[in-house]
């Protein structure tokens, strides 16, 4: 029989030469007459062992990794298809402290599996909640939604449940189920992860979605960014629709639902929910004044679910083991768990799913390893490019979406960037004002005019001879943030004031 | 060792195939941005002389069809060079060196971001992350993205893509 390996067909290790790996391991593999079936996995998220190659042996799966081309000869002599020893072997990558530590419920899948096989899909638990959710009414499945206590995973913690019974009980022709995939924070990666890794959770999510609100299509506003996604899940999406768990009639519940794929152009404003909307109506991604919400009035002017990936894709876990098991993850108000994205300068990034709770301390100790350059960390930017920079000594504060508010940040995506020593913190605060500038979508005015201000203002604090030109240049800064904090319409001329003032207010010595 | 794809083929522009490459979207919901993604990826560009054609298509202004077109980074006026760079200028890859892998790939490709390099080889843009965050810096040839970048390897990339090109690989 031939032996299954898995090399993963997901960005980050194919940014590090997983395709040559296939090649490579096909090719010696004939030369040597050994019978090998290679599969396809998403990546199990340690992207510091990326490219991860793992064996199916009598004694378990063993993994190997990070593995280069001119490593496969010696993994051949070293006899790795039945487990052999080896310099990079890794034994049974589950039984890793960075990944025996986690709690994995919207990505117990991920890397496990063929990614877009409904068959190994199914085999893991798949589409068992679509199962519960077809012998639901749609009052039964939004209150196992609720029971969760699922918040939106894209940044705003938005209850998920109370944004479904908004749309259920509108009353319209048409309904509207939209996945925000435009994933632009810095710093994050889990929808992509989840899309490449296990791609059917999301059409299961959406799908189940569809059937608690009423709506019959879907769409899956994913960015230009990640053209292999979108080709895995546009084969997930082919391989449900095959198997009759899209269409017409949804896994014979007499339901219909369909799913699109529509793709961004490069907008990090089309991440906000209403911009999303206009670019989805192929209209420029500005953002619309709310009310009305989409909930009432969102694509083409139709009762909107909108909701992010990780959402969508929690979903089915929710459904399948149920709401209150759910939500005995987790903490207070911040139930469940959350996929944390540790990125940047980290020894052992990667992606880390654990319940609400644990300390940014343990996650960039326990699991990051420290920096990569060895160096010390510095500072730590959480939630993405409108998150608050945290210096050393926030490191104790709690990963849950108050303890981090009252630090006076947010959690947003998920996303962790770590920096080491040699980071200048005025230059990121310029960055932050500098990205807002050119992503504005231009609507109105604090961010739009004010972001480009703020460049400005941040090259004169730089470039003050005295202190007290310095502190007058300070001074029209917190003016000019209060403005874009309390006027702006959305979150990105809203929040960019974020990462500014906190780094101003930890690392006031950089700015000069 | 370096992976890399054989460089897109551009058809050259003409208003006839243009209009009938974008024909399948004439019934779909807001299908702008699908046709200039489909015409982009037709002939590496979204040409002026396919607006009229959209805005009939469509229905829409010539206006609507310009400002929906210069709204987003992704769609470009003029023909792309061989290849597309993109250099992600976000905080991971910033945390990770990317300030210097972007001087060192300016200069060794002799142009600024939205410019193209004399040979006509490579069309350089900035990119505000790739979601390759935990293997920092990144940067994107085409639909590739490579990870760990250095200086070094970028220009190991680019002999091997220069070859590509010019067939003698």
């Amino acid at each position: 029989m031939a032996t299954r390996i898995y090399i993963p067909r997901e960005t980050s290790a194919i940014s590090l030469g997983a395709e040559l790996l296939v090649d490579a391991i096909a090719t010696e593999a004939k030369y040597r007459g050994l019978d090998v079936q290679i599969v396809r996995n998403g990546s199990r998220g340690a992207c510091f062992l990326e490219p991860l190659v793992e064996v199916q042996t009598a004694n378990g799966r063993i993994g190997y990794g990070p593995v280069q081309i001119e490593d496969v000869p010696d993994l051949f002599d070293a006899n790795f298809l039945e487990g052999g020893q080896h310099k990079l072997a890794l034994g049974d990558v589950e039984t890793l402290p960075w990944f025996a530590n986690q709690e994995r419920l919207t990505f117990a899948r991920c890397g496990l599996i063929d990614a877009t096989s409904v068959e190994e899909y199914q085999s893991l638990g798949g589409f068992k909640g679509l199962e519960h959710a077809i012998a639901k009414d749609s009052k039964g499945i939004i209150q196992e939604v609720l029971d969760s206590g699922l918040r939106g995973r894209g940044g705003a913690a938005f209850p998920t449940g109370i944004k479904w019974q908004t749309v259920a009980t509108a009353q319209a022709d048409q309904k509207y189920i939209v996945c925000n995939a435009d994933e632009g924070d810095s710093g994050t990666f889990s929808d992509r992860m989840i899309m490449e890794g296990d791609p059917l959770s999301l059409v299961e999510g959406m799908t189940i979605a569809g059937l608690a609100v009423g709506a019959t299509m879907g769409y899956v506003y994913l960015r230009s960014e990640y053209p292999l996604t979108r080709q895995v899940l546009q084969e997930a999406i082919d391989n449900a629709r095959a198997a009759g768990y899209l269409g017409q009639n949804v896994a014979g519940s007499g339901k219909a639902f369909e799913l699109e794929i529509r793709m961004g152009a490069g907008a990090y404003i089309c991440g906000e929910e209403t911009s999303l909307l206009e670019s989805l109506e192929g209209k420029r991604g500005q953002i619309r004044f709310k009310p009305p919400l989409p909930a009432l009035k969102g694509l083409f002017g139709k009762p909107t679910v909108v909701n992010n990936v990780i959402s969508l894709a929690t979903v089915p876990v929710i459904l399948e083991k149920g709401g209150k098991h759910y939500a005995e993850y987790g903490r207070g108000r911040s139930l469940g768990t959350m996929p944390f994205q540790l990125t940047g300068n980290i020894k052992q990034g990667g992606l880390v799913e654990k319940a609400f709770g644990l300390t940014l301390r343990q996650l960039i100790e326990d699991f990051g390893k420290g920096t990569a350059t060895g160096r010390p960390v510095r500072a730590i930017q959480v939630g993405g490019p409108l998150g608050a920079y945290f210096p050393e000594d926030l490191l104790d504060t709690p990963l849950d979406y108050e303890d981090f508010a009252k630090a006076g940040g947010m959690l947003g995506h998920g996303g962790v960037v770590v920096f080491d020593d040699t980071v200048n913190m005025a230059r990121m605060a310029r960055f932050s004002m500098h990205f807002c500038a050119i992503e504005s979508c231009g609507k109105c005015t604090p961010c739009r005019i004010g972001s480009t201000r703020g460049v400005e203002t941040i090259d004169r604090i730089v470039a003050a001879q005295g202190e007290q030109e310095r502190e007058q240049q300070h001074i029209i800064l917190k003016d000019l943030c209060e403005t874009m904090e309390s006027a702006s319409l959305c979150a990105l001329g809203g929040l960019t004031p974020m990462p500014v003032m906190s780094a101003v207010k930890h690392f006031k010595g950089d700015f000069q | 060792m370096i992976q890399v794809a054989n460089p897109a083929r551009f058809q050259d522009f003409t208003l006839e195939q243009a209009t009938q490459a974008v024909q399948e979207f004439k019934d779909q919901p807001g299908a702008l941005i699908s046709a200039l993604h489909k015409l982009q990826d037709t002939f590496g560009y979204v040409d002026e002389a396919a607006m009229p054609m959209l805005a009939k298509l469509f229905n829409l202004s010539r206006a609507e069809v310009h400002g929906v077109t210069s709204f987003y980074h992704d769609f470009r006026r003029t023909p792309p060079g061989t290849y597309t760079v993109r250099v992600c200028q976000a905080e991971a890859c910033q945390s990770m060196g990317s300030q210097a892998l972007t001087e060192a790939v300016k200069q060794q490709l002799g142009c600024d971001f939205h410019e193209t390099s004399a040979d006509g080889l490579f069309s350089l843009e900035a990119v505000y992350c790739l979601g390759n965050c935990a293997c920092a810096p990144s940067v994107m040839v085409d639909k590739q993205t490579y990870g760990r970048m250095s200086p070094e390897r970028f220009q190991a990339l680019t002999r091997a893509l220069a070859a590509k090109a010019t067939g003698d690989n």
